[in-house]
């Protein structure tokens, strides 16, 4: 079965380290937000901070990870669960289904994103 | 089923990646809401101050406890530590502890 054509950086180790790349990214980020909200903001402090440049560096950082890391583990779901193993030719179809929405829905988080970062 | 509690934390990693695809639309429409405008952002306050959105954003919270402690053993485990039979075990089992109490705590924040 051919799989590794749909996987992010077509190698299994590559895709290993943008794994966690991309999880600490995004770690940091829900973190760094997590406390931002647990000291409590009103919409002056929490416009201003999402006006700085870095702000917005940092957020679609996150967004690019997410749209990554979400392409990398939902992959590893699909041909785990979807293949042609355990479903016979279904299985190959409904993998590549679910790859379409999942990237449909990836790039859609990504351009929501950048509309909102800029856009306010 | 009967399986070690490393396929359970394991399985509930995978499920709740899944989960957190979908939850991360709550969370973007959320930001939109915030930064449109003051009134927005009011909406969005007085949204949140419900029940059931109180309910949402806790489970989504949840899955993202849960994943990131998760992930943060897997990179654990990638530095060398825990690799063994007891050592995946016992890693599992501070993974479950530590979601729950992190849970439970956001739980308490929330409302």
């Amino acid at each position: 079965m051919v799989t590794a054509v749909t996987s992010m950086g077509r190698s299994g180790l590559s895709d290993w380290l943008m794994q966690r790349v991309t999880a600490v990214v995004l770690l940091a980020y829900f973190l760094f937000v997590g406390f931002v909200l647990l000291g409590g903001v009103d919409y002056a402090a929490w416009k201003e901070l999402y006006s700085q440049t870095w702000m917005r560096i940092f957020s679609l950082m996150a967004l690019l990870s997410l749209a990554a890391h979400a392409w990398v583990g939902l992959w590893a779901v699909f041909t785990d669960y979807l293949t042609e193993r355990l479903m016979g030719t279904t299985g190959n179809v409904l993998r590549l289904l679910a790859q379409i929405v999942c990237g449909i829905i990836v790039f859609s988080y990504v351009v929501w994103g950048i509309q909102i970062l800029w856009g306010f | 089923m009967r399986l070690p509690v490393t396929a359970w934390t394991s399985i509930a990693h995978r499920a709740s990646g899944v989960f957190l695809f979908a939850g991360m639309a709550v969370l973007i429409w959320a930001l939109d809401a915030s930064l449109s405008s003051p009134e927005s952002f009011a909406e969005l306050q007085e949204c949140l101050a419900s029940p059931l959105a109180k309910l949402v954003i806790w489970a989504v919270v949840a899955g993202l406890i849960y994943h990131s402690v998760a992930g943060v053993k897997h990179l654990v485990m990638d530095l060398g530590v825990g690799e063994t039979m007891e050592g995946g075990t016992r890693g599992a089992q501070i993974v479950i502890g530590v979601s729950v109490v992190l849970i439970l705590l956001a739980g308490v924040w929330i409302w």
